[in-house]
This record gives C-alpha cells, structure tokens and sequence, in this order.
C-alpha cells in the first residue's frame, strides 16, 4: 500500500491557456515546499534577431510573437519608434489605434472569458462541451468575439497579423463608411457586453484576496490603452521611459521567460485587475454602474473575479469602440512623415493580459541596434507563483482531482499567454502527505 | 439507426505564435457545425478534455526547436492518421528560422543571462525535415477559409483546393492597383503564392511574403526589378528573410544579396 505521506498528483497539461508551460507544486509534510509556473515554451530570440532589422519593420517582426495580442505588439513597437524619432501620432489617427486596440481587447476577452476561463466556474472541460448544454451562450461568445475581430479586420486589414498598421500611423485609412457597418453589431455586443457582466457577477469565487502591487498605465482623461504613465497603487509613478529604472528582470531556471520585478520590492500584478484597480474613475459611467451592480467596489482584490472585471473591460471596450466610430473624420494623411535618427525609444501600451513594454536603441540609418520586450504574462509569473502557494496551503484538505482543477483555474485567472512569455502549460501537485 | 463515428481531430503545437491555431477558434460562424462533424479530441487550447489517439486528423501549428520537440513530432505522426501542418512556423520554420542564418549561442546570450538554462537546438525547421506529412497549408497566418476546405477536403478524400500561383493573381481578381507599377512600391507578391486575398497591395503597401514561395518563384528577376526601385542589397536580405526566411527560394535569394 502507498505511503499517506508520500503522494504525488500529477496534470500532464494545463489547458485553455494561450500556449504551453508546466506547473510544479510540492507539498512535504503538509507545507507546500515548492512552486514553480515551468515556462518551456522553446525560445524564439526575438530580441536577437531584431538587431540589423530596419526600425520599420519591428511592428510587423514582434506582431509574431502572439497571435492574440498582435495589435498590442505592434502598437508598443510603434510607440517606442517614435518615441525614437521625436514623432507624435495624434487626433483620428491615434483614434483609430485605440479603435484597433479596442477590437483586441474585444476579440481576446471574449476568448477567455467565455472559452477559456468560464468552463471551469461551471464545471465543463471547454465550451465546445458546453456547447451541447447552453449552445445560446456559446453563440454570444463566439458574435462577441467576432465583432472584435472585425474591427482588427476592417481597421487592420486581417484578424491575426494585421498589416495595416505602421510607425506613424496607417497604411491606409477606412472611410467613415467601413467604420460605420460596424457600429449595428457593436451596439448589440454593447448589451451582449453587458449581460456577460451579470452572467460572471453570479459564479462563486472562492475567498481569496492578497496584499498584490497593481501596476498599470494611467492616462489623464481615459481609459488606458495606447498610452500614459505607469503608475502602481504603492506610490510608482513613471515615465515609460523609465521602465528600466523600476523594474527587473530575472532568469530563472524552470522558465525560458524572464521573471519581472519591482527593484526594492518584488512580484507585482499587471492586467485588467490591476487596469481596473488604479483606473477605476476613468471607466465609462455605463461601465462603473455595470460594475457596482456586479457587486464590485472600485478595488477588487480577488484574482477569481478577474473574470468580472474582464466582462467590465469588454463592455467599456465595446462602449469605447462605438464612441471612436461616430466622432471618426478621414484623417487627411493616412501616417506622419518620418526620418530616422540615432536614438534609443520606450513604447508601452495596454495589451489584453497588462502592460508591455518595447524598448529599441536604433542608428542613424534606422538599423535596430538592441531590442527589449518585456510581455504582461513574464511580468505576472511570480505573482502566479505565490497565489499558488497560498491557495494550495488552504485546501489542502480537497481531494486530488478537485484541487488540481482548482489550481488550473488560479493560473487561469491571469490569462496567461505563454507564447508571448516565450509556451506548454503542464500541470502536476506532488504531494509527500496528506489525501 | 447506427450513427456514423465522427472523425477524431487533434492540434498540436510546437514553436509558434498562437495565430493559426487560433484561425481555427476564428471561424466563429463555423466552428460549432466544425464540432458537430469532427471530435475534437485534443485542442488543449480550447478544452482540458482529451481523448487518447490515434486520430483521423491532426493539425500542427509551429516549427522543430527542441531536442524535446524533434523527439515529440514522431509521437504527433505516429498517431494521426492525416498529418496537416498549418501556417509558416510549420512549413518553413517561421521568423524564428532566422536564427538559422546566425550563431545561435550568441542569439542565448542576447536574450537570457544564464545560457546554460536554455535547451535549444541550432536550427528551427518547418515539420515535413522531420516526417512524413500529408498536406502543407500556407500562410503567417493561415487564412481561415483555407482551414476550413482543408479540413473538409481531407475528411471527404479529395484534394484541398489551394492554388499555388502569385499573389498577384489575386491582386488582379480582386481589382487593386500594382502598387509596384503604379506607385513604385517594392512588393513581393510577383513571388509570393497566393492565399491572404491580396491584403497589403489592396491596402496599398507591397507583399511581404507572409505565404512563402509560389510553385516556380522567379526572384532573381523580382530582385532586379526591385533595385531598379533603388532597394539596396541589404533591404533585399531583409525581405526574402522574413516569415519564410528557411523556404528554399527565398533562403537562396537572401544568401545571394550578401555581403562577402
């Protein structure tokens, strides 16, 4: 008969993740004794091979990174190149940026909310399974999900790897009439929106709350998407520019993604909870009710409810995207000029999953001399890291099964996309004791 | 009435970005007439529920980097029935085949402090160097219709309808204007094979090979007409060695606009 105190429980894959990585938790002697979120997605060396490239061709290069958040890729390297040559990209067609970006965040919270991080509050494997039992909710997902996606179509040229965009602006610019077929749709996703807040407002969530450093941007008058400060709720107030100061990273062993840290303090939090946290009076009014009405203050800080600030986010995003639709004018040129020059540029914006910060030192003729890309899910693994060990620590009393789902779930509020960390999510508890 | 058996669908990863796995999630109008014709067995992306092999139908997204990953793909093969690669990673080896044409070590370096951690191996190829494989889909990323017909042509026993000629065919069908004749835009799209509907010239950039090689590339005389446009040796290096760096005619196009 097995020793009781010497157990191992074991996942062989994490799914509904966007990528893959392994997740080691060792219990000995009823003490969890070691956590690891294991990131062996196979490196890509992206900041290797930039260096040569033209400084033109890094939105298109760093999009490969993520097939879900290109936009957010894209529009970090383009602000840092600009940031690099002195130019500023304003008016409609920075308006169309947060448009796109909107159309991202649409596309990529609808995936996880609904497909991705949903079935495990109502005890299904994935949505296709839920499919048989609730097929209505899972066409909202899908008409949701899609509406995002056209507008990347519509604005972007494609839904994955859109090429429409560029250092300066625009290739080509939609008239107000391709913006405007989108807007019948947008206004059904904006209730559709809405009733995704109510409908995660009613799972259970387990108690859970902890002392989390939310970092994110913060921007004088919006939302945050394509720009401002980064700002955290223990007094850090930056300049993008100053990223490197701040922040850290490290390599750890048992991940090919670098781990991000605060100097001075350590793991922090970035993503919709963090977004929502540190700008919660920059919300839409429509998307500040949604959320009180949900039962959320102006702070949550419960990762498993990250979910029903996601749905907040989708509906502010879907809001949002209608806004930029009816004020847009043709702008009169589709991008600004631009000239390279020797200079070093730091762009960060808010993708999907948190802040993402590019930094580039080009040269006189716009050769990329050194590339620096930090993606919001190597910022939130240590953070994943010590949720684990807290929540593993609680219930330790649950059977097997059960708490392994559980623990998928924990990763799961994160949204992790481990191919922009670098990608297999496995997941294994190795118990030395307990049931 | 006896129910005919679904055929068994399986998506694997290996070294990629997402996006062409992701196409397949895309099909929003689509994919619950998908999940009601096919069993998706194994899709970890999209449900932790998966079913043991073989499978009638394996799709893989992404290129070979690993020890791990070279020994794994003989596994992927040897319990699917019909192997299908989809998008560029899995068909000339992606972007990250450009470390191909470098050090590799001192890639490591650039990107990780501790080299030692990172197993890697010197080269990122697309899958069919590794084993036998049915049907290669282009594209970084693949166009979701393609998906789509490449699925059902495999599971009905015809052959996929993917044509192989130049972008700028479907330049022409769809109207737009040569950006390289009209405006003097350099464009690949003479070498390009078609797939993505002409997005870029439409959009009024030039092609940047996000297909690979069409059948019979001419990129010799592509070259020359592109330097007649003033592009120097170096941006010509650049743009054969994009997404399908790897894909043997642009491979050797690049290598010929190299410096000694």
């Amino acid at each position: 008969m097995k020793d009781p105190k010497t157990r191992t429980i074991k996942v062989d894959a994490l799914a509904r993740v966007e990528g893959e990585g392994a997740m080691l938790v060792r219990v000995r002697n009823g003490t969890v004794s070691e956590v690891q979120l294991n990131i062996y997605e196979p490196p890509r060396f992206f900041e290797a091979f930039l260096r040569g490239r033209s400084f033109r061709e890094a939105p298109d290069i760093t999009s490969r990174i993520c097939g879900i958040c290109p936009i957010a890729y894209q529009m970090s390297a383009c602000r840092a190149m600009e940031d690099a040559l002195g130019v500023t990209v304003d008016g409609q067609l920075r308006a169309l940026r947060r448009l796109i970006y909107c159309g991202e965040w649409i596309e990529s919270h609808a995936l996880h909310i609904y497909m991705l991080h949903a079935p495990d509050f109502l005890g299904y494997a994935g949505a296709v399974e839920r499919a048989r039992d609730h097929r209505e909710i899972v066409e909202r997902a899908l008409q949701l999900k899609k509406i995002g996606n056209d507008i990347i179509d519509v604005v972007g040229g494609r839904a994955v790897h859109p090429i429409n965009l560029r250092i300066g602006g625009f290739y080509r610019v939609p008239s107000r009439a391709e913006l405007r077929s989108l807007a019948d749709r947008l206004e059904w996703a904006r209730d559709a929106a809405h009733e995704t807040v109510r409908w995660t407002a009613g799972f259970d969530f387990p108690d859970f709350e902890s002392d989390y450093e939310f970092v994110a941007m913060r921007h004088p008058d919006e939302y945050p998407i394509t720009d401002g400060r980064i700002v955290s709720d223990k007094g850090l107030d930056i300049a993008v520019r100053d990223f490197n100061t701040e922040f850290e990273e490290l390599q750890v062993p048992h991940s090919t993604a670098l781990h991000a840290r605060v100097r001075g303090r350590g793991s922090y939090f970035c993503g919709p909870l963090a977004r929502y946290n540190l700008n919660f009076d920059r919300l839409s009014p429509l998307a500040r009710q949604a959320a009180r009405d949900a039962g959320l203050g102006p702070t949550c800080r419960n990762p498993f409810q990250s979910i029903v600030v996601r749905s907040v986010e989708l509906l502010y995003a879907c809001e949002e995207a209608l806004r930029l639709i009816y004020q847009y004018e043709v702008p009169d040129q589709p991008a600004v000029a631009l000239e390279p020059r020797a200079a070093v540029g730091h762009g960060c914006t808010e993708a999907p999953r948190g802040i993402l910060y590019h930094r580039y030192e080009v040269d006189a003729d716009g050769t990329i001399v050194s590339a620096q890309i930090v993606p919001p899910t190597a910022q939130n693994q240590a953070t994943v890291e010590d949720d684990l060990r807290r929540f593993v620590a609680a219930r330790l009393d649950l059977p097997t099964e059960e708490l392994t789902w559980r623990c998928e779930q924990a990763i799961r509020n994160y949204d992790p996309c481990i191919s922009c960390a670098t990608h297999f999510l496995d997941l294994r508890i190795e118990r030395e004791d307990g049931p | 009435m006896a129910r005919r058996r679904r055929p068994k669908l399986a998506v694997w990863k290996f070294s990629s970005c997402d996006g062409c796995q992701l196409s397949l999630l895309d099909c929003e109008d689509e994919l619950l007439a998908v999940a009601g014709e096919v069993e998706i067995a194994y899709f970890l992306e999209a449900t932790r529920a998966t079913a043991a092999g073989p499978f009638d139908l394996s799709l893989v997204e992404g290129s070979i980097t690993t020890p791990h990953d070279a020994h794994r793909i003989h596994h992927v093969r040897k319990v699917s029935k019909r192997l299908i690669t989809i998008g560029a990673c899995a068909t000339a080896g992606g972007i990250q085949a450009l470390r191909n044409f470098h050090n590799v070590e001192q890639f490591i370096s650039v990107v990780y402090a501790r080299p030692d951690y990172i197993e890697t191996l010197r080269t990122s190829t697309p899958i069919a160097e590794h084993v036998p494989v049915d049907f290669e889909l282009r594209g970084c990323p693949v166009n979701k219709h393609q998906l789509l017909e490449v699925i059902s042509a495999l599971l009905n026993g015809r052959s996929p309808n993917t044509p192989p000629h130049s972008v700028c065919m479907e330049c022409k069908l769809r109207g737009a204007a040569c950006v390289m004749v009209a405006r003097g835009v350099p464009c690949l799209g003479p070498v390009t094979q078609a797939g993505c509907g002409a997005i870029c010239p439409a959009y009024g950039r030039g092609c940047y090979g996000c297909f690979g090689p069409k059948e019979t590339p001419n990129t010799r005389s592509l070259a020359g007409w592109w330097q007649r446009l003033d592009v120097d040796e170096r941006d010509l290096v650049r743009a054969f060695r994009g997404f399908n760096a790897y894909a043997e005619p642009f491979k050797r196009e690049s290598e010929a606009h190299e410096g000694p």
